[in-house]
């Protein structure tokens, strides 16, 4: 006979879990009373929930594995919300634990008392409230097979305090049984040789790479399709790191900041690979005038994906690795060469990449220096905002699976947290963190738990003075009538010493490099704060409302923008 | 082209079911005709039958989001096969000396049945496809309604076996194994 609370430790541990991200309350009592029992369950304590979600969402990004993310009933549990939310919008494998006010109470309004399964349908792949502990191993792997299998996201199991503390016989399920759910593994034959024909066939292809090759672990395969059938690859913001950007066939990223020539790329296309995307609108501008003149060949996992923003000449389900194999067997040698040269031409008159000649401070050289620092051989967290966009723009991303940033819901607060996610997932790799003044102080609170479990983790925070990407909104669409956009921040050195934080400002060029040196040195976390130009704005810039090849650029010395 | 719309599905009987289908819905900005749901011959699986309006691709996507849903087994929209559709309504209708006949007339007519007789009122079920259970209230409207209940469609596609139809060629259990592919086990952390 186990309790619910070992139940729960045991199950954990034999799907794998090494690492729970929580914080305790009241109806958690009885697990916390369990945790020591089970050491090789290792439980980081946050600062705050939020910060638990998204570390357990970074950890499930750069692992794979499923990230598990712990909180107690109520006020614990709705912190969590954000977190949820943000690995459904990214497809991130999490499983949210929450305690609840035990079973007798339910419904009654209880202290701390939230109906979070109600609360978080819509964000969650999966969950449940679990009212007998007999039946919590099954929930258990029900909700890990889940939230891991195939377009993966959260799940979440809600556990009243008295099924922690309820004695039963543990019996761990062989098999998971359910029979409603059938995540399709392998594409169509027939919907491939189509695609094999177009591929075999096109003139001017395009492949548009998003998140799910990186979840599927498929950039052998996006490598060779490419190689083989000279097909340039652009991919999506979530795409970043999926295929190497120093290749001669990659061709950045699209999108609304994503680079001129990438953008044009697929305006100019007849054919689009897209794969494991999802049409967003920030990645594809005005959808009706979206490649205009291509076919479309939409591979994906999830068939709800097919259709949804875009028809999809060729539709195809299945793991992309699997669809991959297959494909790149049928697909024959081709040479695109004046098409490509045509993308390189467009790259010619569009850089998006080089850093300008600049007496001040920039965020983009600061970027560029942390790239030549570590060689391109880290991990990049970032929060949300300007700075988010200079590090997906000024960064060669050449490994896999190396830049861990919130895509579809924008979270700002996520790179801190996140950064220890990837951190503890990824412990023998660098990790950098770049942030905004604004969205650092979002979670802040969480350099008390790099400081308690001694993360090695770098943070960058780009200290504008201002909420960058909303000031840049405000100057370019509202004619810059800015208006509470402006932040009055504290010294962010001394609130990292007062964390035990080493930490150094930095305002000038020749500054940079040595600090980022140093940051490296250095074991444990370690902040530079950057003090950068306060009006810098991100180009490209596809306004709202716009197609993608109507981006604005960097306005040419003479003050207009230019085309 | 915007028209009503059958969906039906096969569902486990869970908690929380009913609400993730609604809520799936909800937010694709749906409205909910009627959905009626109830057990079937195989236990713990319940069937439900959505009607709603809505154009036929936006329904699709719909139908493809509410299949993502763990819970539910099946899901198909049935609209263009030709359904057998009935629904059930119990009209509890005023009736005095004077109009009753008028009413049983009506009833008959509908072949609709009295179940309850009281002094000034009656209570009638009446089985029918929508049109006809909407034609068969609107001629006792003018008698006066007291209250009116009913279960909303519920339909099955015509001929062999269904798009729910659970046997040899399409079992209901395909267990699941979660067995790590060699693969997968060697994965590195990167
Ligand atoms: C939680 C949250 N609130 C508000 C926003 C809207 N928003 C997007 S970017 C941004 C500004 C971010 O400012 P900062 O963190 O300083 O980064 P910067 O743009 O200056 O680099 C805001 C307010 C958001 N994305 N997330
Ligand atoms: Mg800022």
């Amino acid at each position: 006979m186990k309790t619910g609370a070992e139940i729960l430790c045991e199950c954990l541990l034999k799907e794998g879990v090494e690492v729970v991200f929580g914080f305790p309350g009241g109806v958690l009592l009885p697990l916390y009373d369990t945790f020591p029992k089970y050491p090789e369950l290792r439980h980081i304590l946050v600062r705050h929930e939020q910060g638990a979600a998204h570390a357990a969402d970074a950890y499930a990004r750069v692992t794979g594995k499923i990230g598990v993310c712990l909180a107690t009933s109520g006020p614990g549990a709705t912190n969590l919300v954000t977190g949820i939310a943000n690995a459904y919008l990214d497809s991130a494998p999490m499983l949210a634990i929450t305690g609840q006010v035990p079973t007798f109470f339910i419904g009654k309004d209880a202290f701390q008392e939230v109906d979070i399964t109600g609360v978080t349908i819509p964000i969650t792949k999966y969950n449940h409230l679990v009212l007998d502990a007999a039946e919590l191993a099954e929930y258990i792997r029900e909700a890990i097979y889940v939230a891991q299998s195939g377009r993966p996201g959260p799940v979440l199991l809600d556990i009243p305090r008295d099924v922690l503390q309820t004695k039963t016989d543990f019996v761990f399920p062989e098999k998971v049984d359910l029979p409603g759910y059938k995540p399709k593994l392998f594409g169509h034959p027939a919907q491939i040789k189509k695609a094999s024909d177009l591929i075999n066939t096109v003139e001017r292809p395009v492949i548009i790479a998003g998140r799910g090759v990186n979840v599927s672990r498929a950039f052998a395969e996006l490598k060779e399709l490419a190689e083989k059938s000279q097909i340039p690859v652009v991919t999506t913001f979530l795409g970043i790191g999926c295929f190497p950007e120093s290749h001669v066939l990659s061709y950045g990223w699209l999108g609304m900041h994503g680079m001129g020539y990438a953008n044009k790329a697929i305006h100019h296309s007849d054919l689009v690979v897209a794969i494991g995307m999802r049409f967003d609108d920030r990645a594809t501008g005005v959808v009706s005038a979206f490649a205009p003149q291509a076919r479309i060949i939409h591979i994906d996992i999830d068939a709800a994906e097919i259709g949804k923003n875009l028809n999809a000449d060729v539709p195809i389900v299945g793991d992309i690795k699997n669809v991959l194999q297959v494909l790149n067997k049928q697909i024959t040698k081709r040479e695109h060469v004046s098409w490509l040269s045509q993308l390189d031409e467009w790259r010619a008159i569009h850089p998006a990449t080089e850093v300008r000649d600049h007496e001040g401070l920039l965020p983009q050289y600061i970027i560029r220096q942390i790239h030549e620092v570590t060689k391109g051989d880290t991990i990049i967290v970032t929060d949300v905002g300007q700075h988010q966009m200079w590090a997906g723009q000024y960064f060669f991303y050449d490994k896999p699976n190396s830049f861990v940033s919130s895509g579809g819901l924008g979270t700002m607060g996520f790179g801190l947290p996140a950064s220890i996610g990837a951190k503890v997932g990824a412990p023998h790799e660098t990790v950098w963190c770049i942030c905004g003044d604004g969205g650092f102080q979002m979670t802040v609170q969480e350099l008390a738990t790099m400081v308690q479990e001694n993360l090695d983790i770098n943070i960058a925070v780009m200290n504008n003075g201002w909420l960058g990407m909303v000031r840049q909104w405000q100057e370019l669409i509202y004619e810059k009538r800015y208006f509470g956009t402006q932040l009055y921040n504290p010294d962010f050195v001394k609130i990292a010493e007062a964390y035990g934080i080493k930490g150094v400002k930095v305002n000038k060029k020749i500054d940079v490099r040595p600090a980022i040196e140093k940051a490296m040195a250095h074991k444990g976390p370690f902040l530079i704060e950057f003090v950068v130009e306060p009006e810098e704005n991100v180009y490209p810039f596809v306004p709202p409302g716009k197609t993608l090849v109507e981006f604005l650029e960097m306005p040419s010395p003479s003050g207009s923008l230019k085309k | 082209m915007t028209r009503k719309h059958i969906l039906v599905a096969l569902v486990q009987d869970k908690p929380g079911v009913l609400n993730r289908i609604a809520s799936t819905l909800r937010r694709r900005n749906f409205n909910i005709e009627s959905i009626a749901v109830g057990h079937i011959e195989i236990p713990h699986l319940s069937r439900m039958t959505i009607t709603l309006e809505g154009d036929d691709a936006k329904v699709e996507q719909v139908r493809k989001q509410l299949d993502r849903v763990v819970e539910v087994i099946r899901i198909s929209d049935i609209t263009y096969e030709n359904p057998v559709e009935r629904e059930m309504a119990m009209i509890k209708v005023k009736a005095s000396a004077s109009t009753r006949s008028e009413i049983i007339q009506i009833v008959d007519i509908f072949r609709a049945n009295i179940v309850d007789v009281s002094p000034d009122s009656l209570i009638i079920v009446a089985v029918g496809n929508q049109e006809k259970v909407e034609t068969f209230i609107e001629l006792l409207r003018g008698f006066g309604i007291r209250e009116l209940s009913r279960t909303g469609t519920i339909a099955l596609p015509r001929g062999g076996a269904g798009p729910l139809t659970i046997d040899e060629s399409k079992p209901l259990r395909h267990v699941v194994e979660h067995v790590l592919t060699e693969e997968e086990e060697n994965l590195p952390n990167w």
